[in-house]
């Protein structure tokens, strides 16, 4: 079953989003804001127009996929999970915690609508061209979509699967990049530099498309747009995107990682999603 | 007693492979640019459709099996045991075992058997490697013939299994209506004097060196543990019981093979006594496959030599 929300109601949802993932690492005291909120946009319009998928029957074999390379970005994919059906809300505050189904990188046998297990990085593109290339084996229509992180295209194995997403004509794998520029220890210029991941995605034989990965509306349209050529060519949305966006002290700040607020941080980052939730409304009104 | 034939386990692989692929769709083979050492290039002439060559890029191989998997298929990933174990080992731990998916490997080129390459492509290190990973099932078959039944065996079983062919040919033991088990030892000769256990390439080893030791007098159990992990361990409880010593014999490092494995049964049952020959924690070196066994002290004479020395 497929969503079909307006821009304006994907980007409320990606709001709800963005306060789930942050209230379930303030909650567990533990987890990886940064890099869940740069990827909300994508993983809201996912889940919540790009997808098809059963909350009710999570291995419906005829599903959409979404592998979460990135796997310590998990928080912003429990949300969606949960605010989807796939597991009650509640269960968000067991994040991390001693016999959840939400793991600290997702987990496939514990958690439903999680496709694959991920959280050693720069493995999940491989994995989803196999999944792609499962659904051209057997006649299926599914897409499957994966996230990366910037960071993990260090990662040769992200290459590596490039080649096969190309050999194979993977039109039906869109890969999207969250290119916040930040790494675990700085900088990804600093660390090591990605250089122009457009172009090298294009140089590997992917069709791209280079966004504002925060903005809903863009991020809407590079997926109708590589989800509808099937064309023989693997898709890459290159996300230009904020590390911490929403939340104006985790902004661009490679702190903010791996780290969770404390409670005076939980509160201010709660006051402003809400109010950029309410600045909307009155902007929508 | 006329010879036997000598056939590389690694055509066991080849041709297994493609009666389980005519058999089943979901059947896959995914190489890495090294088919034709491995015999897959009749899997590919007779099945285009579910053979996949991803070219030399062994951690994309694992990652692409564990997708597919986690779809309903069956991929056997197919390389050097080198390269299966350590190029890949991490993905396959991660997007394999943690998952528990249906992933074979099926490696070529195990222990001492890529003899002329030189270490960089023999493997001693492969079995401990892929042991202590859970969920991973560990198998290296003697012969053509158990080579055949093993790796339909792994298909049929769920989860990740890692299989270890030899690239050189090995005679066969077994007759064509022989049965296997995954986990269960194949008794080859019984005897009270002691029990030699091997695996893969050597136990035709300690078969030719049980000859020797019934020509003295000495009749020894002789048990095929094509299982590594899960380990019959009640084969070699009953071993201690019956004879009381034990001799294990792999191509292999002694750390974290078949000694190791056997060694930690007995130690925890308390009593009896076990030697280990194998390769003593050293790499290899290019030269003829029989003269790096002998280097090592894996031939029929040093196991006998072993046994009476108990």
């Amino acid at each position: 079953m497929k969503d079909h929300l307006t821009v304006p109601e994907l980007e409320r949802t990606c709001r709800e989003l963005r306060r789930h993932v942050v209230s379930m690492i303030h909650t567990a005291q533990s987890g990886h804001p940064g890099g869940s909120l740069s990827a909300a946009e994508f993983v809201t319009a996912c889940y919540f127009h790009a997808m098809d998928v059963d909350p009710q029957n999570p291995r419906w074999p005829d599903r959409d996929r979404f592998v979460l390379s990135k796997g310590h970005a998990c928080p912003a994919q429990y949300a969606a999970l949960a605010m989807k059906g796939f597991f009650e809300l509640s269960v968000l505050d067991t994040l991390r915690k001693e016999g959840s189904i939400l793991q600290g990188h997702p987990d496939m046998k514990k958690c439903p609508g999680i496709d694959i297990s991920t959280g050693s990085l720069g493995q999940g593109l491989a994995c989803a061209a196999g999944m792609a290339l499962a659904g051209k084996l057997d006649g299926k229509a599914y897409h499957v979509f994966a996230a990366l992180g910037d960071g993990e295209c260090d990662e040769g194995e992200i290459w590596e699967a490039c080649g096969v997403a190309y050999k194979y004509q993977l039109d039906n794998l869109v890969a999207f990049v969250d290119w916040n520029g930040l790494q675990l220890d700085g900088p990804c210029d600093e660390i090591m530099p990605t250089l122009d991941l457009a172009k090298k995605f294009e140089a590997f034989g992917f069709e791209t498309y280079v966004i504002d990965g925060n903005d809903m509306q863009q991020v809407v349209d590079a997926l109708d747009a590589a989800c509808a050529a099937r064309n023989g060519r693997p898709k890459c949305i290159v996300g230009r995107t904020v590390k911490g966006k929403g939340v104006s002290y985790m902004e661009n700040q490679v702190g903010w990682h791996g780290v969770a607020p404390n409670d005076a941080e939980y509160a201010q980052a709660m006051r402003e999603l809400n109010a950029q939730q309410d600045e909307r409304r009155a902007n929508e009104r | 007693m006329s010879e036997p034939k000598m056939i590389p386990t690694r055509n066991g692989f080849g041709d297994e492979i493609v009666a389980l692929g005519r058999e089943n769709r979901d059947i896959l083979v995914i190489d890495a640019d090294l088919g034709k050492s491995c015999k897959t290039g009749e899997f590919k002439k007779q099945l285009p459709a579910q053979y996949l060559n991803v070219g030399i890029a062994e951690q994309s191989a694992a990652g692409v099996a564990a997708g597919l998997a986690a779809c309903g298929k069956t991929p056997f990933v197919v390389t050097y045991a080198a390269f299966g174990s350590m190029r890949m080992v991490e993905m396959i731990r991660q997007e394999a075992c943690y998952p528990n998916l249906n992933v074979k490997l099926a490696c070529s080129h195990g222990g001492f058997t890529p003899a002329a390459d030189g270490a960089s492509h023999q493997s001693v290190e492969d079995l401990g490697i892929l042991s202590s990973i859970p969920n991973m099932t560990v198998i290296m078959p003697a012969d053509y013939v158990s080579a055949r039944r093993l790796v339909r065996a792994a298909a049929e079983a769920h989860g990740p299994v890692y299989l270890r062919f030899t690239r050189d040919a090995m005679p066969v033991l077994y007759g064509d209506e022989e049965s296997f088990a995954i986990g269960k030892a194949k008794l080859l000769r019984d005897g009270r004097g002691a029990a030699i256990i091997a695996n893969g390439d050597t136990v035709h080893l300690a078969l030719e060196a049980a000859r020797l030791l019934a020509a003295k007098g000495i009749e020894t159990r002789v048990l095929d543990m094509h299982t590594i992990k899960p380990l019959d361990t009640e084969a070699v409880i009953a071993a201690v019981n019956d004879t009381g010593k034990i001799v294990t014999v792999e191509d292999h490092n002694v750390i974290n093979g078949l000694g190791t494995a056997v060694s930690a049964v007995v130690a925890e049952l308390g009593r009896g006594v076990v030697r280990r020959i194998g390769v003593q924690d050293h790499f290899g070196q290019s030269a003829p496959y029989e003269r790096l066994m002998e280097l090592s002290g894996i031939t029929p004479a040093a196991i006998a030599a072993a046994v009476e020395a108990l």
